[in-house]
């Protein structure tokens, strides 16, 4: 364990222009039950960053954690700190909607308003008050252009987001997200529901992406993970079975670096065992 | 892990025969209660076929009319089909002395008692008349200038009313059933050839659109239901604007605002509780409350309105309100609840408030099971008898409500009232009026349907 402290030490003094969020000790409970405990880390700027870990060891929760999401959760807490531009997402001054208009998601099942294509990438810039007509339609064409869906709707702005197949949906929530240029795209298993052809395209689009913004994703496919991003994050489960009966389980940050180093020379057995398919 | 391997189970799966023979049996328990469902929903069809057959009974059927003048001693062709100068000779050849009856009943615009002393300029004001005659009062025309005067301001087919009602004056004597009119019909003709030798013999539809828009009438020949239609109409109106605002205010406040504590579920329960107390109940706090404690509000006298009391058209909505708000309310919150979770996530995912959230995503997507449910709410409210008699509508009130401090009848008391009188006619009108509050009823219902149809295919 010490080593993998020092390597995050390590990493941590790598210039700050470079990290978009600084995850320090950061504990996560549902009521009174520890989700995930003691999580530190970075993610770096216009990186694809991967969470993989077998079901139940809070990736999700992290991930869910950085924009805030988790607020929505009655009885969910987060102790610990998350930088974002060195200000404490969870501080009392910071306000939860503004964190999201910056750390956008795209989450596990394509979930388009049942509005219009138009209307589902207008809807962020609407929020923030954007009522231009000409201005929503350039950020509807460039967005659906960012997420690479343009030339499939362009003649049919007007039809349901639901009339598109699952994949284009994906798409189109990605393009909803970009549609308000945020700082971070927050992405759960955003292939989990799509065919290997659309999820072929949302990963080519991972990369476009990367350029502008920069990327988390949770992902149960190893494969997507070594193919897609630039470093990774394998995350375990904790049990505690002391208390006969009263098994505790919790989900915490098992190594975390280069996705390459990751996949061909991790320093921790347990990773080398999961990627290698020997559990979860 | 390996204690669980060793351990050796007691019992054994049924064998193959026996199994088999089992599931006859189960396929057979399957049968069984499919039939009874069957049996249930033809059971349900049935009584509603017969509820609709007795109310036709009485609202079609044979009648006697009797007339007070013979229609044809007044002229060998119909009326309807006489020119209006032939109209306007046989009232002054035929009934020259109840012209001024006639006269008052269709053009007067002033009260009863200073019809005969007003000059004419005040009873006739609005309507054509020769500017010379302005000054005279009524008993100073002749019989053929009153008649002038009709047909100068009535149509051909109006003024055929006119004579219709106010001079033959039709009147039902005797009514049948439908099943009586169609079986017995010979005895019929038979009985009224003895007892009614001038009178006619006719098919009658109690339920026609004359009915419909004939104001109330102490003679069932010619009562109708528009009072009581547009009772219903303002009270709904004033049920309608207080309750939707609030019940569905009430819904999002707890379906996307409230946390969990024990006093929204406290909330959450006795609504629901509420929804089930009866509405004569809710009739009584009306008339505790609104007719009595806000008497100053629900009379409109804040207004300076004063030839009314606490009983009016606003007393009756507002109670009203409150026999349908749990149910609004509760339709409202499985609305909102049958909108995904994930379309709140993906709108505050990107960086919605709550209230955008609610107002762009949650409402449009649930507006069409809230439409819903206040549309059967309002079926529900259509029908309610107990409370309004409690808060004190009026069972005979012979003028229209025009506004929200307007007494009131509402049809379903119309239909009480009228069963409730002795000629037996009136119990046909009923029918009809059955008939046509059903019909309503239908059509919202219909309209409901529709409306949640059409919000399914957009989601």
């Amino acid at each position: 364990m010490n080593n993998i402290e020092d390597r995050i030490e390590a990493q941590m003094t790598l210039d700050k222009e470079f990290v978009a969020l600084q995850l320090e000790h950061v504990n996560i409970y549902y009521g009174p039950n520890l989700a995930v405990a003691d999580v530190t880390m970075q993610i770096h700027k216009n990186k694809i960053t991967s969470f993989i870990g077998p079901s139940g060891c809070g990736k999700t929760t992290v991930l869910r954690s950085l924009n805030r999401m988790n607020d929505l959760i009655p009885g969910a807490r987060v102790e610990g700190s998350v930088l974002y531009n060195g200000e404490n997402l969870y501080s009392h001054q910071v306000d939860p909607v503004q964190v999201r208009r910056n750390i956008g998601m795209v989450f596990q099942k394509p979930n388009p308003f049942p509005k219009s294509i138009y209307d589902n990438i207008a809807y962020g810039p609407r929020l923030l008050g954007v009522t231009k007509k000409s201005v929503l339609d350039e950020i509807v064409e460039r967005s659906l252009r960012g997420a690479a869906l343009w030339d499939e709707v362009k003649n049919d702005l007007k039809k349901s987001g639901l009339a598109l197949s699952g994949g284009q949906q994906q798409r189109l929530c990605i393009a909803r997200t970009i549609a308000i240029e945020p700082d971070i795209i927050l992405m759960d298993e955003p292939c989990s529901a799509l065919d290997p052809i659309s999820t072929q395209r949302i990963e080519e689009l991972m990369r476009e992406l990367q350029s502008k913004y920069t990327i988390i994703i949770v992902t149960h496919n190893m494969s997507q993970a070594q193919r897609v991003s630039d470093y990774c994050a394998f995350y375990s489960i904790r049990k505690d079975e002391t208390e006969v009966g009263k098994e505790k389980r919790w989900g915490t940050l098992v190594e975390f670096d280069s996705t390459e180093k990751m996949f061909t020379s991790p320093a921790s057995v347990e990773t080398r065992d999961y990627i290698a398919g020997r559990f979860g | 892990m390996m204690e669980d391997k060793r351990k050796t189970y007691s019992y054994v799966l049924p064998k193959r025969e026996e199994y088999e023979q089992k599931l006859a049996a189960r396929h057979r328990i399957g049968e069984i209660a499919s039939r009874f469902f069957f049996a249930a929903n033809a059971f349900a069809l049935l009584v509603l076929f017969l509820l609709a057959l007795n109310v036709s009974n009485s609202a079609f059927g044979l009648v006697v009319y009797t007339y007070a003048v013979e229609p044809d001693s007044l002229s060998d062709r119909p009326l309807y089909e006489l020119s209006e100068p032939e109209l306007v000779n046989l009232l002054v050849e035929k009934v020259p002395n109840r012209l001024r009856v006639v006269m008052r009943d269709t053009l007067s615009q002033v009260e009863n008692r200073l019809f005969t002393t007003a000059p004419l300029r005040e009873v006739l004001r609005g309507r054509t008349f020769d500017p010379e005659i302005a000054d005279l009062t009524v008993n100073d025309l002749t019989p053929e200038q009153i008649a002038l005067l009709l047909s100068d301001n009535l149509s051909q087919t109006e003024l055929a009313a006119v004579i219709e009602r106010q001079i033959i004056q039709p009147n039902v004597t005797r009514s049948w059933q439908l099943f009586d009119s169609l079986l017995n019909r010979e005895q019929i003709e038979r009985d009224v050839a003895e007892r009614f030798p001038n009178g006619d013999l006719a098919w009658r539809s109690w339920i026609s659109w004359d009915f419909v828009v004939s104001s109330v009438s102490s003679n069932p020949t010619f009562a109708g239901l528009r009072t009581a239609l547009l009772g219903t109409f303002w009270v709904l109106l004033v049920t309608v604007i207080t309750a939707l605002p609030i019940g569905v205010g009430a819904a999002i406040y707890l379906e996307e605002y409230a946390n969990d504590s024990w006093i929204n579920r406290t909330i959450q329960t006795n609504i629901r509780n509420l929804a089930g107390v009866p509405s004569i109940i809710y009739g009584m706090l009306g008339l505790a409350v609104f007719v009595r404690v806000f008497e100053e509000f629900t009379s409109g006298r804040f207004l300076g309105i004063t030839d009314t009391n606490g009983r009016t058209v606003m007393s009756a909505g507002l109670t009203l309100a409150l026999v349908i708000l749990p149910v609004i309310i509760v339709n409202a919150q499985e609305a909102l609840k049958a909108v995904p979770s994930s379309l709140r996530e993906a709108s505050y995912g990107m960086g919605a408030t709550k209230w955008q959230t609610v107002s762009r995503v949650v409402m449009p997507n649930a507006i069409g099971g809230i439409m819903t449910g206040l549309i059967l709410s309002m079926s529900r409210a259509i029908g309610e008898t107990a409370p309004l008699i409690v808060v004190g509508a009026s069972t005979f009130i012979g003028i229209d409500p025009n506004g929200i401090f307007s007494k009131f009848t509402v049809v379903p008391i119309q239909i009480y009232q009228w069963t409730g009188r002795p000629e037996l006619e009136f119990k046909n009108a009923a029918a009809g009026a059955i008939l046509v509050l059903l019909i309503t009823l239908l059509l919202m219902n219909s309209i409901a349907i529709y409306i949640r149809q059409r919000a399914s295919v957009r989601l």
